[in-house]
């Protein structure tokens, strides 16, 4: 009979609970009652993982020496315009043991390595290895895609155009004896870079990829001399190449230069005086900027950075307050309406 | 196909044009042109009878639809925006990815809109391809052709139960009386047949029609969408002209009933007919919210320029700052830079595009796609589906579902929508004299209205009676019995009614309803009349009281369709339908097929009057033993039903197996009325022994109490309309020869037209029958009845030959015709002879008056606007609750505009006083006012309209009567307009169309008085109580969901937006994203689109049960609601203030370290993506499935896709490269820590904001959702 009935009716809605809405549901009420544990588990973990970040953050050493050489009386001063090749040096002194693995980082102020249009002054095929794009680098690289002779620069661009080419050594006086820190270049890079975005032309010798091509105006080597000593860093794939080529998020920046994991130093630089040369070429005074080299440690949440563990106790102690008002509030307002 | 000069179709399109554009067309047949070329054909001109609805093409598909979306605003700057990002010193991405959300856009929108077309062209060539018959020449024979091929000038024949094909002028029907039944329900939902007549005088039609014969030129009138208006004149070889009306045309799209075959000639075709030129599609109305909408996308723009501007001055500063040329800055190609000021006005434009989903694209495709889920909900809900009618709601304006959250002010119409519209006769008065017909107050319901609001605790039974023996006739009545107020019963029942689909749980629905017990005191009167009569033929029909039951049954336009066999269709799909829509009445009437014994003559009223009593000692019977008696009662109904689908017949299919020895032919007759009044007056008439048994356009027949049948001849039906509120009949009667005018419509139109009184034979003192029925008319509109006043003139031959003369000529004029035929009618309508008066009552429709309780309760005001007397309104107003005892009723009824000016403003004075009174102060002020027509139109003039408003906004209810049309319109315009507030129309019939086109939002209720009303509305509905559902759930329903989500839209893209625009800051302002573009299109195209679409569709914040039972929460939605300029802004504030926690925490978190761009990006992108999530998780209200589903499918879709891209693609998108960053970012735990601590700091001061409100100030939708627990 029933059945009959459907039939009858074609144009009875289907009583089902999604068509007539009444899906079970969870109907969450917001209310102190609630959210008071709540508040408080949340502030007790962002405590505790504060804590813990901050303690972290603060065995992390850190040496930073700028060495833009603004002051007159800074070593470097005299490099800050001249043109030629010029060297200075600077010593410091490390008080106690700078626990290894320490990380060498050069740093830029004030460089907008996030300009639109300077990253965007890349060919990405030709980083590939494409030789297509050798002879005829994108547009994007405009107008560093052909130099006055209308050859094709490779690899063309602004960004690449810009490397940084300071190069620094240090030492360790001990005993009066300058010893040279050995400084590890490989791993730098991040490993899908070097092993996959960026390839060279399967060429070998590699010179002879790049017949019919330029180097980079700024540049006073072509890239495939830019180190001589490892065909596995040398060209596109050159560990120094692939940190420039990441661009820096934000104005103030550093990038990693080298490790020192070697020798006597994998355990750290111990206490004493050291010397910093410097290979002075980068120009800065046209954006104010500011170069340091920096000398770091790294833990878990990678450099010094006190903000987090700070603003995870400020935001777990405002979570631990809020439950105490919300107690208030409940006491005031949920118990005056029981009754 | 011969070839043609371009010239000659250039100037054949010419003609072609003009044919079409002159006011009159000549028509002619096709038939001796069988066979010519096309340019010989005379009908060549007009359209063809194929139709096309499709709006595009296959070819032009792609360049008509990007015309149409282009036509929108929003489309359009999104496409300016792409084709700026193709100018090389402007762009901010690469120009091919800036296409891609318009071109997702625009392509979901193109595959909607052609699946839709191509469901369109598929029901077109359908259509097109249906069978007809067109008469052939070469065949000598009607020959099977497609609807596309017919043309005008054709002439087709139609068979029973076929869909005309085109518009036909009917020139032979198979009926011999040349009449054609049409069901118009495709066309208006009426579902009474009508009658349609063959054209007159065009030689002999009852001998088969001969097409070839024909030769005769048809004139008609221009192609228009007047459904019930054609004018035409058919002129014969011999230059005679016979007119021809609607009454003679066949529509489109209507069914043919009743009649064997009919032939009819083209007259229009394919998109000329009138059904085409009336099927406009579905209405577009721009809702409250578009509009507030509208002006917030613009705030959104001026924003998006203020934050461009920052950009583009922030861009010069920078440039300026810097002492040289650094090797970042990038000159163009040719090495040159350009100054500062240039760059940075290029910036403005870049950051335009950098910017430019600050205003929201996909806003408004969301909201369409809301809208159609909202609209899915609102007609699947099963408690808006009628069952009687088998109808849901109707969404026909699919863009306003959220006005009805916001409905400040209801219009109502009474009749049909607050009532059943199903009449029962209740009382009468002859001659002065009432009869109170005490048994129908018996069987019908209590009529407190404390009562109607509560549960119906009765169900009403069918139960045979009983058959009587009958020498000359036998008759079954079916009496109502009243059961218990059994619970457990009850819950039976309503298993039973499924079986015997009429029954209704609600008594008003029953078709029983229309039985008419007679009144003893009356039936004597009759039978008296009658014997006193009987034999004296020539005198009979004297006696006032027979003369007013045949004017009852014949004095209307009742269609009496004996055959059932006709309406298969009918019967088959809906038991009910039949007889409660349309009024067919069943009687089973056993025809005299008698034995031999029955010349035992007895009079029929005594077999009523015994027939009476028995009913009445079954009743008793019954309640004593009804637990005995009933349960089988319902199984054998449900055996019927089985058996033959039609309760109706139940009795007939007892009769047999009672009376074995005689032979029985069991005939139905079927009432088809075009208003119930009618039906009812037949009704009681027929219960009183004058059966009406058939009408043709020429005759009515009728049976007497004493079984004889009289076959009055009919002149000329003055058909009823508005203006003369009346409607009559000119008969000859068949004994006396006498030509009478039998005229019935309302008391005031009739009083006043009354003559001398009745006949001269009377004494004095019954010279007060006018008199003395007007006072039993004002008591029964007091009842809240319907009256109808009931009158009969004697014409003398010569007046009605002479009269008969001019009558025709005004039927054949072409100009001033409803003007000329008028007047005639009023010509004859004088010096009228009252009868008696008809009191019918018109039931509440079942929960009117809790439907109207809730509708005042949450705040609306509700307006009943009738045509009908103060009296009768008030005391309905009282039945439904508009107006209640403890009530201020203000009364307001002036002669004159001095008065009503002083009245208006005493009463503004009393109902300020009443307000400002200290005693009323916590109570809500009921004041409800009562208003005139007369007085509502001095109060709408412009001088007092000020005043009169002012008074309504303090009134809840408001009782308009004696209202027309028009006025009701005005009114609602008037509200509206002045008190900006947001209107709802409610009504039924034809005379409601005005009102609900003027309102915001426009209700129709499909009902008894056809389908305009629903045609224009943008909402129709089945049951007056389906509009508390519909406005107090859906509204609220639909109006939070769309509001919440337009403004979680605002703020989602603001906050997204703000990422970018803070890093601008650190990148010199050179437009540069720390995301990369893809991942940033797709976060607003997937990651975060179905979220706030789901929302929209799905959030519940309380449950129907609540909305239902506390009406007082649709007060949230009303006026500014829950969408305003605050709500919007905090938005904006909230969003800006995540936006500089989801950016400065990475940022302060990566400060001084090696990060680079999209691994910093990465970070602030899945904060904001868990931010924009979660916030949306704070305003959800219940989460079922779909919630749970689609929140953590963003989510998951977010990661997958993110990581599929960044893993697959090195290259594929220079010079943005994000390879690998996400799965290096996901191996770092500074990435989650960052993540945590942002999307907590965003969200946390909503969140405490909401539980602190939530404890501290709940709001009453969050006490409503309390309650569910």
């Amino acid at each position: 009979m029933v059945k009959e009935e459907q039939e009858e009716s074609s144009n009875r809605p289907d009583n089902t609970a999604f068509t007539q809405q009444r899906l079970p549901a969870w109907q969450p009420i917001l209310s102190a009652s609630i959210v008071i544990p709540m508040f408080l588990l949340i502030g007790a973990a962002f405590i505790g993982v504060g804590v813990a970040l901050f303690i972290t953050s603060r065995d992390i050493q850190l040496q930073e020496l700028d060495y833009t050489g603004d002051d007159s009386e800074h070593p470097c001063f005299k490099c800050r315009t001249n043109t030629e090749k010029c060297t200075c040096s600077m010593t410091f002194s490390i008080p106690t043991l700078f626990k290894g693995p320490v990380f060498f980082y050069y740093g830029l102020t004030n460089y907008f390595q996030n300009q639109r249009k300077y990253g965007a002054s890349k060919d990405d095929n030709q980083l590939y290895g494409d030789l297509n794009y050798f002879t005829s680098p994108s547009t994007d690289c405009d107008p560093y895609t052909r130099d006055s002779k209308n050859m094709p620069i490779v690899p063309c661009g602004a960004l690449a155009n810009s490397m940084f080419n300071d190069t620094f050594t240090l030492s360790h006086t001990v005993n009066g004896v300058q010893k040279i820190v050995p400084l590890d270049g490989k791993g730098i890079a991040w490993w899908t870079d070097y092993n996959i975005k960026y390839r060279n032309p399967s060429i070998t010798p590699l010179i002879n990829a790049f017949n019919g091509t330029k180097k980079p105006t700024n540049w006073p080597k072509p890239i495939y001399e830019l180190d001589t000593t490892d065909v596995y860093n040398n060209g596109f794939i050159n560990q120094d190449f692939l940190v420039w080529m990441r661009r820096a998020a934000l104005p103030d920046f550093r990038k990693l230069y080298r490790r020192i994991t070697h020798d006597d130093y994998a355990a750290g630089l111990p206490a004493g005086n050291y010397t910093l040369t410097i290979a002075y070429n980068y120009p800065v005074h046209s954006f104010n900027g500011k170069k340091k080299v920096v000398l770091s440690n790294v833990s878990w949440m990678g450099g010094k950075n006190d903000f987090l563990g700070i603003a995870y106790i400020v935001v777990g102690s405002m979570c631990v307050v809020m439950s105490v008002v919300m107690l208030i509030v409940y006491a005031r307002f949920k118990f005056a309406e029981d009754v | 196909m011969t070839w043609r000069s371009p010239l000659a179709l250039v100037r054949d399109a010419l003609q072609g044009q003009r044919a079409r554009e002159r006011e009159l067309r000549s028509l002619v047949s096709n038939l001796p042109y069988e066979g010519q070329e096309k340019g010989k054909q005379p009908n060549r001109f007009f359209l063809s009878n194929a139709i096309k609805t499709t709006k595009y093409s296959l070819l032009l598909f792609l360049p008509m639809n990007l015309y149409e979306q282009f036509h929108r605003l929003a489309n359009l700057y999104f496409v300016g925006l792409a084709i700026l990002n193709f100018i090389p010193v402007v762009n901010a991405f690469q120009p091919e990815v800036a296409l891609i959300p318009i071109c997702v856009i625009m392509l979901l929108t193109a595959l909607k809109d052609g699946w839709e077309d191509f469901r369109r062209y598929q029901s077109d060539r359908k259509v097109n391809n249906t069978p007809c018959f067109v008469y052939s020449r070469r065949e000598k024979q009607y020959v099977e052709r497609r609807w596309k091929d017919v043309r005008v000038g054709d002439f087709v024949r139609v068979v029973s139960n076929e869909i005309v094909p085109a518009d036909l002028l009917l020139l032979y029907s198979s009926d011999p009386n040349g009449v054609c039944h049409l069901e118009t329900a495709n066309l208006d939902g009426e579902t009474n047949l009508k009658q349609r007549i063959v054209v007159s005088g065009l030689g002999a039609a009852n001998l088969g029609f001969e097409p070839e014969s024909f030769n005769s030129t048809v004139v008609c009138e221009r192609p228009n969408s007047n459904l019930n208006h054609f004018k035409c004149f058919v002129e014969k070889p011999d230059k005679d002209k016979v007119g021809a009306s609607i009454e003679s045309l066949l529509l489109r799209g209507c069914t043919v009933r009743n009649t064997n075959h009919a032939v009819g000639f083209v007259v229009y075709a394919g998109h000329e007919t009138k059904a085409m030129l009336n099927n406009n599609g579905s209405r577009y109305k721009r809702s409250k919210l578009e509009q507030k909408l509208n002006v917030d996308v613009f705030f959104c723009l001026i924003l998006l320029f203020a934050m461009c501007l920052i950009g583009a001055f922030g861009h010069y500063l920078w440039l300026e700052s810097l002492p040289g040329v650094p090797s970042f800055l990038v000159p163009d190609s040719n090495g040159h830079l350009d100054v500062p000021s240039l760059e940075s006005f290029y910036m403005f434009f870049t950051m335009i595009i950098l910017l430019q989903i600050l205003i929201p694209i996909s806003l408004y495709v969301s909201i369409e796609l809301v809208k159609v889920g909202q609209i899915f909900f609102i007609t699947n809900d099963i408690d808006l589906y009628d069952e009687e009618t088998d109808s849901r709601v109707q969404c026909r304006a699919l863009n306003i579902t959220e006005d009805l959250g916001q409905i400040e002010y209801v219009f109502s119409d009474k009749t049909g929508t607050l009532t059943e519209n199903k009449m029962v006769f209740r009382r009468c008065s002859v001659m002065g004299t009432e009869y109170p017909h005490k048994e129908n107050g018996k069987s019908a319901f209590p009529t407190s209205p404390q009562q109607y609001s509560s549960v119906m605790p009765f169900t009403v039974m069918l139960k045979s009676v009983g058959h009587q023996q009958l020498p000359r006739s036998r008759w079954s009545l079916e009496a109502e019995d009243i059961s218990p107020p059994d619970t457990q019963r009850h819950g039976r029942r309503r298993k039973s009614k499924v079986a015997a689909n009429a029954h209704s749980d609600a008594a008003f629905s029953s078709p029983l309803e229309t039985e008419v017990i007679p009144d003893q005191k009356l039936l004597q009167q009759i039978s008296r009349a009658e014997s006193s009569g009987g034999r004296r033929d020539g005198n009979r029909s004297f006696d006032p009281h027979l003369d007013f039951f045949l004017a009852l049954a014949i004095c209307n336009t009742v269609v009496v369709s004996a055959e059932n066999a006709h309406r298969q269709r009918l019967i088959i799909k809906c038991v009910s339908y039949c007889s409660i829509v349309t009024f067919c009445y069943a009687v089973t009437l056993t025809q005299e097929c008698t034995s031999p014994q029955s010349s035992q003559m007895r009079n029929p009223l005594e077999t009523f009057s015994s027939l009476v009593k028995k009913a009445g000692a079954f009743f008793q019977r019954d309640k004593r033993n009804r637990t005995l008696s009933e349960d089988p009662v319902i199984d054998s109904a449900k055996t019927e039903d089985e058996a033959d689908a039609n309760r109706l017949r139940t009795c007939s299919l007892h009769a047999p197996s009672q009376n074995g020895s005689t032979i029985v032919e069991a005939e139905e007759l079927c009432y088809e009325a075009e208003s119930p009044d009618e039906a009812a007056l037949v009704y009681a008439a027929r219960a009183y022994g004058f059966i009406l048994l058939a009408r043709t356009p020429d005759s009515v027949t009728v049976r007497l109490p004493s079984g004889e049948d009289l076959v009055f001849e009919v002149l000329d039906t003055l058909t009823f309309d508005s203006n003369r509120k009346r409607m009559s009949v000119l008969v000859r009667h068949p004994v006396t020869k006498d030509y009478v005018l039998y005229t019935k419509g309302a008391d005031y139109s009739i009083m006043e037209l009354l003559g001398t009184p009745y006949a001269e034979n009377f004494s004095g003192t019954e010279k007060n029958i006018a008199a003395d029925t007007q006072y039993h008319l004002d008591c029964y509109a007091k009842e809240g009845l319907r009256t109808l006043c009931i009158t009969k003139k004697v014409v003398s031959e010569s007046t009605c030959q002479s009269w008969l003369g001019e009558r025709k000529r005004a039927q054949a004029a072409m100009e001033c015709r409803e003007e000329l035929i008028m007047q005639t009618a009023v010509q004859l309508e004088t010096n009228l002879t009252l009868l008696g008066a008809t009191g019918i009552e018109d039931r509440l429709q079942e929960k009117v008056p809790d439907t109207i309780v809730a509708l005042r309760e949450a705040g609306i005001h509700v307006w009943v606007l009738t045509g009908d007397k103060p009296e009768t309104a008030v005391n309905i107003g009282y039945a439904c609750r508009l107006l209640e005892e403890e009530d201020l009723v203000i009364n307001m009824s002036c002669k004159n505009k001095v008065t009503c000016t002083a009245i208006l403003d005493c009463t503004l004075e009393e109902v300020r006083r009443y307000r400002d009174d200290p005693r009323n102060a916590g109570t809500t002020q009921n004041i409800s006012l009562v208003i005139d027509g007369n007085t509502l139109d001095m109060a709408k003039s412009p001088d007092l309209q000020e005043r009169f408003v002012e008074l309504t906004k303090h009134c809840r209810s408001v009782l308009c009567c004696r209202v027309t049309p028009l006025q009701k319109s005005a009114v609602v315009k008037l509200v509206r307009e002045k008190l900006k507030v947001m209107t709802l129309a409610v009504g039924d019939g034809a005379n409601d169309v005005n009102m609900i086109q003027a309102a915001d939002v426009g209700i129709g209720i499909s009902g008894q008085e056809g389908m305009q009303a629903v045609m224009a509305s943008d909402f129709a509905i089945s049951r007056f109580k389906h509009l508390k559902k519909l406005v107090l759930v859906h509204g609220h329903w639909c109006y939070t969901r769309l509001a919440n989500m337009i403004i979680y839209f605002f703020y989602k893209n603001v906050a997204y937006v703000n990422l970018l625009f803070w890093y601008q800051f650190f990148c010199g302002f050179t437009a540069t994203t720390m995301i990369d573009y893809w991942l940033m299109i797709f976060f607003n195209l997937f990651f975060t689109s179905t979220p706030p679409i789901m929302f929209g569709i799905f959030d519940k914040d309380v449950s129907v049960e609540v909305l239902q039972g506390v009406p007082e929460l649709y007060r949230t939605g009303q006026g500014k609601g829950e969408y305003n300029f605050l709500t919007f802004w905090i938005a904006i504030l909230d969003a800006f203030y995540q936006s500089l926690v989801c950016f400065f925490i990475p940022y302060l978190a990566y400060q001084d370290s090696d990060v680079d761009l999209f691994t910093f990006g990465t970070p602030l992108n899945t904060a904001a993506l868990f931010t924009i999530l979660l916030h949306l998780g704070i305003e959800i209200k219940s989460w079922t499935l779909v919630h749970w589903i689609i929140m953590l499918g963003s989510v998951a879709l977010y990661f997958i896709v993110t990581l599929a891209y960044t893993a697959t693609c090195v290259t594929c998108n220079p010079p943005s490269n994000p390879y690998w960053i996400l799965q290096n970012q996901m191996a770092d735990p500074m990435f989650y820590l960052i993540v945590t601590l942002c999307t907590v700091v965003a969200l946390l001061p909503r969140y405490t904001f909401h539980v602190l409100k939530n404890s501290v100030a709940p709001s009453p939708l969050l006490q409503g959702r309390q309650l569910d627990r």
